[in-house]
């Protein structure tokens, strides 16, 4: 009676065929990130040492450690985020839960895809008209950061837009009729369910903040400065950039030394990430509807 | 009802007051020229087909048309002699108005905080004050036995049943005056459905209910009155016992309630 018919082999036999290719794909996706992974590991794995993530460049940066860049990149990242989290999550949730569909929203949504493709050297350029000279910050960490967070923010803002929207209509629906307000609303009901979502953007925003290079160059970091950053208005050492100097500017450079710098930022990435992963499966854990 | 004809006290305002009301969306009727009269403390039945307006009337009697896009209402609705188009805190008249969804609506937070959460939205703050106005609003949605044990758990993890009754907990939490049930039994089970019967009739006392149900015999269970609506329109008006006992003014309603339409 279940005899299977040729439809049936032929459905069965495209059905494998097809999640093959898909893990494949899969599989290939992951390659490069254990092939970058490996590499590092092997070839910088000896430069890791308390005195390398502790001390200060020695021998005109081809010795010594990374502490002064450890730091600024901190800074910059830490900077970036407070000015980018509060008005990058303030604008998607006025364009998900206040804004009408009209063209002044509709042009809204064009500029943030816009914002998103323009390249960062562009952002760079603009950091250093707006902050370094026309706010006249100089270069500093502040202008850096915020060149930074402009050029992160569609990251928060599509994030969050998303995962606002993806909270269920019904349950503003079932607010609104008891009589809240729509900030009501949204602080007791809508931003709880959609912290998670916002959070996957922090950390999206977070790895691309820290690895950016182009938009610091000229607007807040250094080449070469031991001395640490002591507020936002000193310009500051940075991961990236000291990655790509010591890689493309320095002559003499131990082989080592830019795969160690370059594992550094990947793990302190992955760092910054973990805590913020964590604590967003923490809330998944209550989150269910 | 041979005493009701002899009560001679004059009519109170009534809790409800609809003249011409019409719904549009994007320019599409859905409800045209509505006029009713919901009375203080009964149980008005609306019963009709899908897409006959139904849920639209009652969005419009909270102003929920402010919160959807495209909805335009044109006529008037009184609540309790107030136009709801002119009253001055639309949020007050809203907490007035208890809503339950055909689906329930279980906010995912505590059974505890859904029930709390409209007290909270209203300024009560004290955990002793809002213990007694829980536990009061769970009994009388008959709840709280239920889960009396785990009013921490989250409210989107109890059971269909459970949740309606608990979205009825919540909508009694805002001690409203009207009661608007959108086809609150349609994913509940039967023995629940006769549970929460009972506490409407219960409820009557205290308040105004209005009854949407796609169950014809629903209504019969229930409503004192109820009316017919079809394509938009109100088609009449009756206590109910006359709705089921033939004496309706118009054949379609007949067929409706017979069960022999479309």
């Amino acid at each position: 009676m279940f005899e299977k018919t040729a439809l049936n082999v032929r459905n069965q036999r495209t059905q494998n065929l097809v999640r093959t290719l898909f893990l494949l794909m899969t599989v290939l996706l992951i390659l490069p990130v254990l092939v970058i992974l490996g590499v590092l590991v092997a070839k910088g794995g000896s430069m890791l040492s308390w005195e390398f993530l502790f001390g200060e460049p020695t021998n005109g940066m081809t010795a010594g450690g990374i502490f002064p860049a450890l730091i600024g990149t901190v800074w910059l990242v830490a900077v970036a985020l407070l000015a980018s989290v509060p008005l990058g999550i303030a604008a998607a949730i006025y364009l998900s839960e206040y804004a009408p569909d009209n063209a002044f929203t509709r042009v809204i949504n064009l500029a943030i895809i816009n914002l998103a493709g323009v390249p960062s050297i562009v952002h760079a350029l603009f950091g250093v008209g707006a902050f370094v000279l026309f706010f006249n910050f100089g270069v500093s960490i502040l202008a850096a950061s915020l060149t930074l967070a402009i050029m992160t923010l569609p990251v928060v803002i599509v994030a969050t837009r998303e995962s606002l929207q993806a909270v269920p209509q019904a349950f503003r629906e079932a607010c609104w009729n008891m009589g809240a307000t729509r900030w009501q609303t949204i602080w007791k009901v809508v931003l709880p369910n959609a912290v998670s979502g916002i959070l996957t953007g922090v950390i999206l925003e977070v790895s691309r903040t820290a690895g950016e290079t182009a938009p610091i160059m000229f607007t807040g970091a250094a080449f070469f400065l031991p001395l640490l950053p002591q507020s936002v208005n000193d310009p500051t050492m940075a991961m990236s950039l000291h990655l790509y100097v010591i890689s493309t500017q320095v002559p003499g450079i131990p082989e080592a030394l830019p795969y160690g710098v370059a594992l550094v930022l990947i793990l302190m990435v992955l760092c910054m990430n973990s805590v913020s992963i964590a604590f967003r499966m923490y809330l998944r854990g209550r989150k269910k509807w | 009802m041979v005493g009701a004809a002899v009560r001679t006290e004059p009519p109170p305002t009534p809790m409800v007051a609809v003249s011409d009301l019409s719904i549009h969306y994007d320019g599409v009727p859905a409800l045209e020229g509505v006029s009713l009269e919901i009375r203080r403390n009964e149980i008005f039945g609306i019963i009709g087909p899908a897409n006959s307006g139904k849920t639209s009337f009652l969005r419009a009697l909270n102003r929920m048309d402010d919160f959807t896009r495209g909805m335009q209402v044109g006529g008037r609705v009184l609540v309790d002699g107030h136009d709801v188009r002119r009253v001055r805190n639309v949020y007050a008249l809203r907490s007035r108005i208890g809503v339950v969804f055909p689906l329930p609506v279980g906010l995912p937070m505590s059974v505890y905080d859904n029930v709390a959460l409209s007290p909270r939205l209203g300024g009560i703050r004290g955990k002793a004050k809002l213990d007694v106005i829980v536990e009061r609003c769970l009994r009388r949605a008959a709840l709280w036995d239920e889960v009396k044990d785990r009013l921490k758990s989250l409210g989107s993890l109890l059971s269909g049943g459970q949740q309606q009754r608990l979205t009825i907990a919540r909508a009694l939490s805002q001690e409203p005056d009207i009661l608007l049930l959108d086809e609150f039994s349609i994913a509940v089970d039967p023995v629940t459905t006769m549970r929460i019967e009972d506490v409407l009739k219960e409820l009557r006392d205290e308040l105004t209910i209005v009854l949407v149900t796609n169950l014809v015999q629903q209504a019969r269970r229930l409503a004192d009155r109820t009316a017919f609506f079809l394509g938009g329109r109100c088609v009449e008006i009756l206590p109910t016992e006359e709705m089921f006992t033939g004496t309706v003014q118009d054949p379609r309603t007949r067929e409706y309630v017979e069960g022999r339409f479309g």
